[in-house]
């Protein structure tokens, strides 16, 4: 696909001019403002941006607004199959998507280590521009901070979220009824075994690809086709058996699940086997899964199937009323055992 | 995935499961050494399809778990240096010292780095000639190559801001021993596949004759350990006591000569203290005279440092099979992943830590 943006595949400040980013860049002056026109506007290219005002000021339909917001510190800022700026905007639409919101508009906080070369910030803003026209989003306000040298690592985005919410259900763990399934919406681990492989120097193969992308879409579908959608949940950090405990929690019911149905792709799994990872607790960015009533599962699955984002969608598990806050997995072999939480971040095993 | 997925066959298990089950007459109580197999066997749920005459008992096989304390604090003082970038695979981070862990010295200012490969760990010491690079050099055989090759290469390299700290242990005398304490049950053992790929199945011959114990080498996914199970079980049945490759895919009866060869010019045998179980003669490696001079408890003067173990937790009683984790007092109530007493609750090959993820409730 050609990026809109391909009008201006280089840095727009030249590189003779300021090739890194300096503390002046953040001062208010001048460079600040030479910074933002130049990088920011030229990326995001927004009406209500350009006004350059101290608040973006927007149309409004009475209804019910969706506000999130989340913070992106992903070190490589750019990994296969995304980069900070495209990850800054499918994390916060996504979330948005989760209430069963349309994602409308975007805020983009920018803070920038003194040093960091203007093409990084260049590559990193066009991209977090694309991704929002590919979303249906717009950036509508931002702001520029720039700290000093080593008291950041690169670019952090702040992004808040703003959508419509398309339903007057209430889309949560509250919704959730005994004996509802559990679908997922395509094979889990990828993001997060790809920003491993990339900072841990392994090489495989092939490289495997973040599934970062925005999943509203299908979402919204599922809403128009009149799904009773109970709960909606990504599958960012803690993965898939993170999402599943916070929810039997919250909802007060068990949860089963089968982990010969959830979909792990073969060079994950692999390289998942070698750190001594499970893939149920690896970090996804393109990943949700629904809860909806057992009679609307197969329409269900067939609407997100529809979508190439959630083609791989399936059918994992379900509700129960007993072992309330608790998961349990089917492993492979037929046994059952507990899915717990993780008490801190996975660490590789020794053997 | 290939060569996995043929060994998670759920009709294939069920299909030994029940090929155990006919063979099996009388109780039996069978230690899987290996914590990667103890693992194994919570997470498949092997145990489940066993009959009730079998007892699984779980072994002495983490590293994580049976590095003392007092080496422990010796990684803690050395990383708490300034200047020092210290090493490690990434589950000792959590171990807990006697005061703090690892994680915590990261969190206060330390350089503490996981490394996959304690070649990288010589890699970050050439790319950082003016700093000191230390390498946590724990494990049994299963880790010792490439442990050695790293100290071998930062030689050839002539690297002199390398060390590391060594704590390694041997399968073998951990066997002895379990076997020749009064209270000892088990009559059976499944050895880890990986550490006889390396060292091979000779050492566990005269083992199997003394005591009259079954040793089958066994691998880690569902299928091999069943295939370990059934054979020891027959050989229980038939009053044979003898060395089997259950295996044989990866372990070979030689073992590797060069990473043997290896590890018999970089280390030498020495004896050593275990976590929770107390010392044990000759059941570890430490530098060999040629390599001394890599030896961080002696480039950071740490040798002396001792410490003290938690007196509630139990975990050499677990880690012998005398008990099992739902019989510590302190488990799952003072005694959590979070706030790991002992080492056994740390690393997900820890038994406690095992029964605790997946046998909670």
């Amino acid at each position: 696909m050609k990026s809109e943006s391909d009008f201006r595949l280089s840095c727009p400040i030249p590189i003779e001019e300021y090739p890194r980013v300096l503390l002046a860049h953040g001062g208010g002056g001048r460079l600040m403002g030479r910074l933002i026109e130049k990088i920011f506007l030229a990326a995001f290219r927004d009406s209500e941006l350009d006004r350059r005002h101290d608040s973006a000021v927007l149309p409004w339909d009475r209804g019910r607004i969706a506000l999130t917001t989340d913070s992106y510190v992903v070190h490589p800022l750019f990994f296969p199959g995304g980069d900070i700026g495209s990850l800054a905007v499918h994390g916060t639409v996504n979330d948005l998507a989760m209430s069963g919101a349309r994602p409308l508009y975007l805020t983009a906080g920018y803070i920038l280590e003194e040093g960091l070369p203007m093409e990084t910030l260049w590559r990193a803003a066009r991209s977090m521009g694309d991704a929002a026209r590919a979303s249906g989003v717009r950036v509508v306000a931002g702001d520029t901070k720039v700290v000093e040298r080593g008291k950041g690592d690169g670019i952090f985005i702040n992004t808040a979220g703003v959508g419509f919410l398309e339903t007057d259900r209430l889309i949560g763990p509250e919704s959730i009824r005994a004996g509802d399934a559990v679908l997922l919406s395509g094979d889990v681990g990828r993001h997060g075994m790809a920003i491993l492989a990339v900072r841990e120097g392994l090489e495989f193969e092939s490289a495997i690809t973040s599934d970062s992308a925005p999943v509203a879409d299908p979402v919204l579908a599922l809403l128009r086709e009149g799904i009773d959608v109970r709960c909606l949940r990504d599958l960012t950090r803690g993965g898939l058996a993170s999402a599943l405990n916070e929810i039997a929690v919250s909802s007060s019911l068990g949860i089963r699940i089968d982990e010969s149905l959830v979909p792990v792709r073969e060079d994950v799994d692999a390289a998942c086997a070698i750190l001594g990872l499970d893939p149920l607790y690896v970090a996804n960015e393109g990943r949700f899964i629904a809860f909806v009533c057992e009679a609307e599962a197969d329409r269900t699955l067939a609407i997100l199937r529809s979508y190439p984002v959630s083609a791989g969608a399936c059918r994992i598990g379900e509700t129960i009323g007993e072992t309330p806050g608790v998961v349990s997995l089917r492993s492979r072999i037929g046994a059952t055992r507990i899915l717990d939480l993780l008490s801190g971040e996975q660490l590789p095993r020794i053997c | 995935m290939k060569y996995i997925d043929e060994y998670r066959d759920a009709g294939q298990s069920r299909a030994i499961a029940e090929e155990i089950r006919r063979r099996t007459t009388r109780p039996h109580t069978i230690m899987e050494i290996c914590g990667g197999q103890t693992h194994s066997i919570v997470r498949f749920g092997v145990d489940t399809f066993l009959p009730e005459e079998i007892t699984l008992v779980h072994g002495p096989g983490c590293p994580v778990c049976v590095t003392p304390i007092e080496q422990i604090d010796r990684a803690i003082a050395i990383a708490s240096r300034p200047g020092v970038i210290f090493t490690s695979f990434g589950d000792m981070l959590r171990v807990p010292g006697s005061e703090t862990d690892l994680l915590s010295v990261r969190a206060a200012g330390g350089d503490v780095r996981i490394v996959y490969s304690p070649l990288d760990a010589v890699r970050i010491a050439r790319e950082n000639p003016e700093r000191e690079t230390v390498f946590f050099a724990v494990g049994f055989e299963t880790t010792a190559p490439a442990n050695a090759m790293a100290v071998f290469q930062a030689r050839e390299l002539g690297l002199r801001n390398f060390t590391v700290l060594v704590s390694h242990v041997l399968v073998p005398p951990a066997i002895e021993t379990i076997l020749s304490s009064p209270g000892n049950r088990v009559e059976g053992f499944l050895a880890a596949g990986h550490v006889c790929a390396v060292m091979g199945t000779e050492e566990y011959v005269p083992i199997a004759k003394k005591h009259r114990v079954p040793i089958v080498v066994t691998g880690f996914e569902p299928l091999d350990i069943f295939q370990g199970i059934l054979l020891v079980v027959r050989q229980l049945e038939e009053g044979r006591a003898e060395v089997e490759n259950a295996y044989a895919r990866t372990a070979r009866d030689e073992g590797n000569a060069a990473a043997r060869a290896l590890i018999a010019r970089v280390f030498r045998v020495t004896d050593r203290k275990w976590r929770g179980i107390g010392s044990i003669p000759r059941s570890g490696l430490g530098l060999a005279e040629e390599f001394a001079g890599f030896d961080a408890e002696t480039r950071f003067d740490v040798a002396s440092q001792t410490a003290e173990e938690s007196p509630i937790c139990i975990s050499g009683l677990i880690l012998q099979g005398v008990k099992k984790p739902p019989e510590c007092p302190a488990f799952g109530t003072v005694c959590v992943p979070e706030h790991p007493l002992g080492a056994t609750m740390v690393s997900s090959e820890g038994a406690c830590a095992a029964y605790y993820r997946y046998r909670r409730t």
